[in-house]
């Protein structure tokens, strides 16, 4: 049962990326792709975790960790360019 | 409010005792090498970067800090049916808004996790703290400030700023005693 | 048993993660999008995280408790980043729709 329930969420978290996608391609403000790159690493943390969850390893956690910070900085480090057109002042 | 005066060994003890946690956390192990290298991990960061440390209020009343955390854990729960309600059902009839809540809070650590914790919390975004920080001089103290948060569905102004107020700001005073 | 508690936490985090992007996508302006990622994905990501706590801990002969510390990174930070965000796309002066009230409580920045 649980295959399929996770073969289930694997779909549900594609269709998210492709909206994810979407969202980024259109626009249309520069704040609008931000926030759709965040919201598409986020999903993708959930992406390797089921996929570690398939494969039965939990070595897949380290990489979901960084996937977590490097998402967080970047979109910080993006939204303070915008803001003061540098990002260490 | 007090503010803490930092020791010279132990300059943030609950950094440290964070840092202990997230290393047995992401070793997953409680053997004894890795406890002592959290022990070593945990003194040696604070002291690191203790010069880069401003004074940090005291958490006056642990106890009501917890409780007021599980508060808003529910209340996260409960924002996030909301929301996907929202999402789910017709955008025509939404009416947005900006709001501006007065804030009685003075210094920039309660501020910032009734901010975090408005963002979590139903319908509510936080997106500015008037007045402009750039805009003071140095070490002014602005006579009010003001918290602008965007909603998601406003349906009253007033009955909004009450609640915050009363749920989420009122139990941050009583904590960190100003 | 834990089959059980593992796949009913599934399906709600990836319904939660599936409408946060939903809303990315429906509602008509920058600010009521970001309402949608912020939050939704929140709960989402801590329910799919629980689900795997659950499952390595059972199939796995320790306890495995790490995913905690994903769960509480990402609710920390979800603020941050949405008020960086929020705070960008106000200094860009990004067009709210029509029916937005109590506009003029947005100040100019310096």
């Amino acid at each position: 049962m649980l295959e399929t329930v996770i073969l289930i969420v694997f779909a549900m978290i594609g269709i998210s990326l492709i909206l994810n996608l979407w969202r980024l391609l259109v626009g249309p403000s520069t704040p609008d792709r931000i926030l759709a790159l965040d919201t598409m690493y986020i999903n993708s943390i959930a992406l390797i975790i089921l996929y570690g969850m398939s494969s039965g390893t939990s070595l897949y956690f380290e990489a979901a960790l960084l996937i977590a910070m490097l998402g967080f900085v970047s979109t910080v480090a993006v939204c303070k360019y915008l803001l003061r057109g540098d990002i260490i002042e | 409010m007090r503010t803490d005066s930092p020791s010279k060994w132990l300059p943030s003890p609950f950094l440290s005792f964070l840092l202990f946690v997230v290393w047995l956390l992401l070793n997953n192990s409680l053997s004894a090498g890795h406890i002592i290298l959290a022990v070593v991990l945990a003194i040696i960061i604070p002291i690191a970067i203790s010069p880069f440390r401003t004074n940090q209020p005291i958490v006056a009343k642990p106890g009501l800090a917890f409780r007021h955390l599980m508060l808003v854990l529910y209340d996260i729960i409960t924002a996030n049916v909301q929301v996907a309600i929202l999402i789910l059902g017709p955008t025509r009839k939404l009416t947005p808004g900006f709001v501006k809540v007065p804030l009685d809070l003075t210094h920039s650590t309660p501020i910032t996790i009734l901010a975090s914790t408005v963002s979590l919390t139903p319908g509510t975004v936080s997106a500015e703290v008037y007045p402009w920080e750039e805009s003071l001089e140095e070490s002014e103290e602005p006579e009010q400030r003001y918290l602008l948060i965007h909603v998601l569905n406003l349906e009253d102004e007033q009955a909004l700023i009450n609640t915050i107020k009363q749920r989420y700001e009122a139990p941050l005073m009583e904590i960190f005693q100003c | 048993m834990f089959e059980w508690i593992v796949s009913i936490l599934l399906l709600i985090g990836g319904a939660f993660v599936l409408v946060g992007s939903i809303g990315l996508v429906k509602m008509p302006d920058f600010f009521m999008r970001l309402h949608g990622p912020t939050k939704a994905t929140t709960l989402g990501m801590a329910c799919l995280l629980t689900a795997s706590m659950v499952f390595f801990s059972n199939t796995q002969a320790d306890l495995s408790m790490k995913e905690i510390l994903i769960s509480l990174f990402l609710l920390l930070t979800a603020p941050i980043s949405g008020y960086m965000m929020i705070k960008s796309a106000i200094h860009h002066k990004v067009e709210s729709i029509e029916r937005t009230q109590g506009k003029d409580n947005i100040e100019d920045d310096v």
